[in-house]
């Protein structure tokens, strides 16, 4: 069964989604990041979406589940790297991601999550 | 029973193609598919990516409250302007409150509303009937600017 | 009422293709000679290409429905004839008589061909008007459009030059709006400063409208969804000079400013701007800080003293 894999830097945990997943495949990141946190005692994840063409509402909920769950199990969530397009979209469909971190590229998204002073 | 009518297509300028929505993968598909077509019509950047994410709303409604179901995929023209129309068409329930299916955004924070407000919002037209017993019909058309 | 009799007025048509030919072209070159701007073999060209588009659609399907796929050949030989006049100065009149003149040359066939069968030349002869009405409405419809997307392209022609992104500071960037905005050049201005924002990596992006004389709910809300897109993507705006009469505008229309910072002026908005990112601007010659960072310069504030 195909996996997006998860990679870890000290107690960050790190994914890049580098495919057009489909529905049952954005599930099992879910339930895969959520499963890791607890076992790595991660108290950071940074999602790498600067791949992703197309981001509709089904991802946009998983993406806002997983930070919601993330936060519960004392980890935050930044989401790095959203296209233009993608992000004008998402404004139209009403999709807000609130609760959701966000910040333009991996380094500010680690330095958010490291809570380092450059910005 | 609400069918498909390919000669109602204003203006194709060639036959609708076919692709079945039974299947998470061939959602993902579909998405690729109006990608494609809509990077040959000259679509911007933009548009492309509002279309293929309405596309792809419309698609997981099609599968997952419709039963399953297909979509036509017409390459349409109106004085020289060139444009991409995809009719949704499932044989399900069918929708008993279009209104209010509109109106359902997911601004409302439930996550459960059909999406469809934001896929109109998407989109240059949008058409929907539907009954109750008589499945859905749903049809976007973008056009490309010039 | 339906248009039929599309193949028998194929047949009697392709008989006649070259007297056709010959009487609508000699009608046309007038025209066209008068503007100096179509040559007879080039006319004579289109003409014969037309006729055998129009024959061939004809013969297809005795049901005659112009928007069916079998006229699409038609419709895009039109579409090109016109779009080509409409650049070569020619009105729009003059682009749709290319149509209307080979109407009284098929009718006249028409009568000559079927004066035996009165309803069949009634019927016939209405399906070639309706026919040709539809047609001449189909170059003028292009006609226009081809005219509207010179006026498009001159627009974002200009559009490019009055708005540029400029980057202020590290990390700030400022988007001064100069003119009115329409909805659509509000919208190719704020994609452009979304993809500089990624390609800058600015954390901050003032849009400023002092030279906007008049904002409307759509322009609002342009506005509004690209904070909103921005903050989506990881950063942030400030919109900066909104006037006195905007700011009346805004609050009459009902739009919701709340989550927005806003600033009279640019200026006030650099220095909340360069607050966020963590920095200050220094008078020269402080005394605590001209041995440290030099003389005027910007202070850093996140740096360890």
């Amino acid at each position: 069964m195909e996996r997006i894999p998860i990679l870890t830097m000290g107690k960050l945990l790190l994914v890049t989604i580098q495919v057009d997943m489909h529905d049952r495949l954005a599930l099992t990141l879910q339930d895969d990041l959520t499963s890791r946190i607890v076992k790595d005692g991660a108290n950071g994840v940074l999602i790498d979406i600067s791949s992703l063409d197309v981001v509709d509402s089904f991802i946009g909920r998983m993406i806002g589940n997983t930070a919601a769950m993330a936060s519960v199990l004392d980890a935050q969530t930044v989401v790095v790297g959203m296209q233009p397009s993608v992000a004008i979209t998402l404004v139209e469909l009403g999709l807000t991601l609130s609760g959701v971190r966000t910040a333009l590229n991996v380094e500010k998204g680690m330095a958010l999550l490291t809570g380092g002073g450059a910005r | 029973m609400i069918t498909f009518d390919p000669s109602a297509a204003y203006a194709a300028s060639s036959p609708a193609e076919t692709l079945p929505i039974r299947s998470d993968e061939q959602i993902v598909r579909l998405r690729q598919f109006v990608r494609e077509k809509a990077v040959a019509q000259g679509l911007s950047l933009i548009d492309q990516t509002k279309f293929v994410t309405a596309a792809s709303e419309l698609a997981r409604n099609t599968l997952i409250y419709g039963g399953g179901g297909d979509v036509h995929c017409t390459l349409v023209e109106r004085n020289g302007r060139r444009g991409l129309k995809l009719d949704f068409v499932d044989s399900g329930p069918g929708i008993p409150d279009i209104a209010r299916a509109l109106s359902d955004g997911y601004t409302s924070g439930s996550g459960l509303g059909l999406g469809l407000g934001g896929a109109k919002r998407l989109c240059d037209e949008f058409d929907i009937r539907s009954a109750p017993g008589e499945g859905t019909y749903v049809s976007i058309t973008k056009w490309k600017p010039f | 009422m339906e248009m039929v009799g599309g193949t028998r007025l194929a047949q009697i048509f392709t008989d006649n293709q070259t007297d056709l030919l010959a009487e609508w072209i000699t009608q046309q070159h007038a025209v066209a000679s008068r503007r100096g701007l179509v040559g007879e073999a080039e006319l004579r060209n289109q003409f014969s290409q037309f006729i055998s588009l129009l024959l061939a659609a004809l013969a297809a399907s005795d049901n005659v429905d112009f928007k069916k796929s079998n006229w699409q050949e038609v419709r895009a030989f039109l579409a090109d004839m016109s779009g080509q006049r409409a650049r070569q100065g020619f009105s729009p009149v003059e682009t749709a008589m290319f149509v209307f003149s080979l109407k009284q040359p098929l009718v006249v066939r028409l009568r000559q061909h079927l004066v035996t069968e009165p309803a069949v030349l009634a019927d016939l002869t209405w399906t070639v008007s309706s026919l040709f009405d539809e047609l001449g409405l189909y170059t003028t419809e292009v006609f226009q459009a081809s005219r509207e997307q010179v006026i498009v392209r001159q627009q974002q022609e200009l559009l490019e030059l009055s708005t540029p992104v400029v980057q202020l500071w590290d990390g700030i960037l400022a988007l001064p709006l100069i003119g009115t905005l329409d909805s659509a050049r509000t919208q190719v201005v704020m994609e452009n400063l979304l993809q500089k924002i990624v390609e800058t990596g600015a954390a901050i992006s003032i849009i400023d409208i002092t030279g906007v004389p008049t904002v409307d709910t759509l322009v609002a809300q342009h506005l509004l969804k690209t904070v909103a897109a921005a903050r989506l993507m990881g950063a942030d705006c400030i919109i900066s000079g909104i006037r006195p009469q905007i700011a009346q505008t805004i609050v009459h229309l009902g739009v919701n400013l709340s989550n927005v910072t806003t600033k009279a002026t640019l200026a006030a908005a650099f220095v909340v701007a360069l607050q966020r990112t963590g920095k200050s601007v220094l008078v020269a010659g402080a005394q605590d800080n001209a041995s440290r960072s030099g003389a005027a310069g910007m202070h850093d504030s996140s740096l360890p003293e």
